[in-house]
């Protein structure tokens, strides 16, 4: 068989459905395998466009997001979404053609290192030297993405060995690698140990990340969460992981998080973090971080324990299978839940005194917290919604409210613009049934646009809804804040006319202007068949709030301002 | 439950074990004999920050394994930090914190020394007295092999300098566990 071809029964053996990629010289073999496979190509109009939907597959789906590009620039044009893979711990295959053996290291035509320059993002790559080995590298690539802490993993195969004729064996047995045997189950003494010390805290927090979502942990962490009153606040990547309308939840933290969820972090004595990793965007300055805290940290990598936080109590393992223990744990100990009525005090105080606040809009203005929440009306708060990076992403995640997991797919740890729309086209694959939403900025959305072709020619009916303000808006921010509000590179005045390009790919354009037409505008864009851009125009220079300015303590935390617009 | 009971954890008992050791560790990691697997071992290291002092790398009696040996200083660098990043490599299969008392480590290192006529005869007692081997000996210059610990050898080198060094060659440290009956 030829070995393009085992490549695509190896892809199936993996169960994939769906594939997103471009073809080019050195994959030519390829596609013409994937002329006659069972699942479904989805040819995007980028590479960058193929590797973030194959990743917004990946987060909706929680299976493996596959994209394919050739050699050279095809290759180079997918680095982005392989590195915003790895920060976000994506599972994902990236599948690129090579010059022919005898070319590769003498710079032939269309020729990168790409195995060299991806070293730095991938969790594990491989290179095929012969063809037999495509069948092994595809079986044991989809181990490594998927299990574990996930991540992408790279398959660089030469383009003359994927014309090889070999003998097809497939690979279907479990793959046993000796340098990966992630531990899944947990220290029951440590874990035995994190009860104790649970039942002995009086001011403990559950701080939950993207590590309950890989996990598919929601149902765990809600019965921890349970088992006493445990307040429970997440990063950006864990939100949906416990329900925004739930009892215990303080909203998002970090940067800008709520004012309840970092001040509980600052004031907590015990916390516990769940699949989540200390990133700078949460701890901020980190020797002023949490100083009254002990710490429990649970998480798959154990590399992660200790890099940022020094763990008190260190639990390496799956969320999924750590979490009922601890709670059967904690249990068992039948402590008195009256013992965190003076912090629930304190919290319940907190999010009277200080809640998310924004100054509302006159005149039909259409201020960007607005439009969050109209779009929580609009979608019952049940899409899922995609996002860019910027200003429109920390509103989303702090104004919409997202009750279920996979239904917030962002760029969080790299923070790459110009991801939400290709990931929502990989969405919308993943989940034909489910309302697809991706909330775009002017300065993102440009930078990914031509998948708007993808959309249509694809047939793939998302829905885009372009929070307007004419800025780089959170740059414009920063240098409003802390650059003397020397606007430089920032102005987005000059872009499109969204309405009219959206209808020159093929798409429906709507726009809105007026804060009472907002909703009506957008129930009319999801009614709509096919994908739907909706330019709303929004307040110009809005901040967002709160804010704990870069290298600062929570306590440093900059709120709204109240009554005048300070601007 | 009160704070304090026996089956209590007090969390004013819990501590964060300190990260940096102090000392200079070497590690020794095994790791498949696999195309690109130094370039991911060394490419981890810079990323990370992690800065290594010397780096041995050689086959193993398994041809599929190929051993690194290599020493960072732990006054630096977390060294668990370090490892567990090291253990995020497929390639690698296992890492070994060697204790300096259950340990024999060896480097050796090669020295051109300018050898007029009226120092040679001293040069050559420096090598006695280090067990060093003279492997070559030119009309200005004489190279002499030393093999030892890493501070045998900075000694002979500065017993060789002021008679001038005109080269020298490291091959950074290799070590194997004490034997154990």
């Amino acid at each position: 068989m030829r070995a393009a071809d085992t490549l695509v029964e190896s892809l199936q053996a993996e169960g994939v459905k769906h594939v997103f990629g471009i073809p080019g010289g050195a994959n030519l073999p390829t596609y013409d395998a994937l002329v006659d496979a069972p699942f479904r190509h989805v040819q995007t109009r980028h590479e960058q466009g193929a590797g973030h939907a194959a990743e917004g597959y990946a987060k909706a789906s929680g299976k493996v997001g596959v994209a394919f590009a050739t050699s050279g620039p095809g290759a180079t044009n997918l680095i982005t979404a392989i590195a915003d893979a790895m920060l976000d711990s994506v599972p994902t295959v990236f599948i690129t053609g090579q010059v022919k053996t005898e070319l590769i290291g003498t710079d032939g035509f269309q020729e990168a290192d790409v195995l060299g320059a991806t070293l730095p993002f991938v969790k594990h790559s491989f290179q095929v030297t012969d063809p037999r080995q495509i069948p092994e590298y595809v079986h044991e690539a989809f181990h490594i993405a998927g299990t574990g802490r996930p991540g992408p993993v790279l398959l660089d195969i030469p383009q003359d060995l994927s014309r090889a004729d070999i003998d097809y064996e497939p690979r279907t047995d479990p793959v046993d690698l000796p340098g990966y045997q992630p531990s899944t189950d947990g220290n029951v003494k440590q874990i035995r140990i994190a009860a104790k010390a649970l039942a002995n805290s009086r001011r403990p927090i559950l701080y939950t990340g993207g590590g309950v979502i890989n996990a598919n942990a929601s149902e765990e962490l809600r019965e921890l969460a349970g088992s006493d009153r445990f307040p429970v606040t997440s990063t950006l990547m864990g939100l949906g992981g416990y329900p925004a309308s739930g009892e215990a939840w303080l909203g998002m933290l970090g940067m800008h998080g709520t004012f309840t969820a970092n001040y509980a972090m600052d004031k907590a004595d015990l916390i516990v973090a769940i699949g989540a990793r200390f990133d700078d965007r949460i701890t901020g300055k980190l020797s002023e971080f949490a100083p009254n805290a002990k710490v429990i940290h649970i998480d798959i990598d154990p590399a992660e324990i200790s890099k940022n936080i020094g763990a008190h109590i260190p639990i390496v393992g799956d969320v999924k299978l750590v979490l009922p223990k601890l709670t059967r744990e904690y249990r068992a100990l039948q402590t008195d839940p009256s013992r965190l009525d003076a912090w629930w005090d304190t919290l319940r105080g907190w999010q009277q005194e200080h809640p998310l606040y924004y100054e509302p809009g006159v005149d039909g203005e259409i201020k960007p917290q607005f439009m969050i929440e109209a779009m929580h009306r609009a979608t019952g708060g049940e899409a899922i919604l995609t996002s860019d990076v910027g200003q429109h992403q920390m509103w989303a995640a702090q104004y919409y409210g997202f009750d279920q997991p996979r239904h917030w797919i962002n760029s969080g740890g790299l923070g790459t613009m110009g991801f939400g729309l290709p990931a929502a086209i990989g969405a919308k694959v993943a989940c034909p049934d489910e309302q697809v939403v991706c909330i775009a900025g002017d300065g993102s959305l440009i930078m990914n646009i031509q998948e708007l072709a993808t959309c249509v020619t694809e047939q793939v009916p998302v829905k885009v809804f372009l929070m307007n303000n004419g800025y780089m808006g959170m740059v414009r921010q920063w240098q409003e804040l802390f650059w003397d509000r020397r606007y430089s590179g920032v102005d987005m005045t000059g872009s499109p006319d969204w309405v009219k390009l959206a209808e020159a790919f093929g798409a429906t354009g709507l726009r809105c202007e007026n804060s009472a037409d907002l909703e009506e505008t957008m129930t009319r864009a999801l009614e709509t068949d096919g994908p739907v851009l909706v330019d709303v125009q929004v307040t110009r220079e809005e901040n967002c709030y709160p804010m704990i300015p870069p290298g600062n303590a929570a306590r440093d935390m900059v709120e709204a301002p109240r009554g005048s617009q300070v601007s | 439950m009160e704070a304090g009971t026996p089956q209590a954890v007090k969390l004013e008992d819990l501590h964060v074990p300190g990260q940096l050791s102090g000392r200079k560790h070497v590690l020794s990691i095994l790791v498949e004999n696999k195309p690109g697997v130094l370039a991911r071992v060394a490419g981890l290291f810079s990323r990370r920050g992690f800065n290594i002092d010397t780096l041995a790398v050689g086959p193993t009696d398994d041809p599929s394994i190929s051993r690194i040996t290599l020493t960072l200083d732990g006054a630096v660098h977390p060294i668990d930090q370090v490892t567990k990043q090291l253990h995020k490599l497929i390639n690698v299969l296992k890492i070994r914190d060697m204790e300096p008392e259950e340990t024999v480590a060896r480097e050796m290192a090669l020295f051109k020394v300018s050898s007029a006529v009226e120092n040679r005869a001293e040069i050559i007692q420096f090598a006695e007295i280090f067990r060093a081997k003279i492997v070559d000996v030119a009309r200005r210059t004489m190279t002499i092999e030393v093999t030892g610990s890493a501070d045998k050898i900075e000694a002979f080198e500065r017993m060789v300098r002021p008679h001038g060094l005109v080269e020298m060659v490291r091959t950074g440290e290799i070590a194997i566990a004490r034997g154990q009956d």
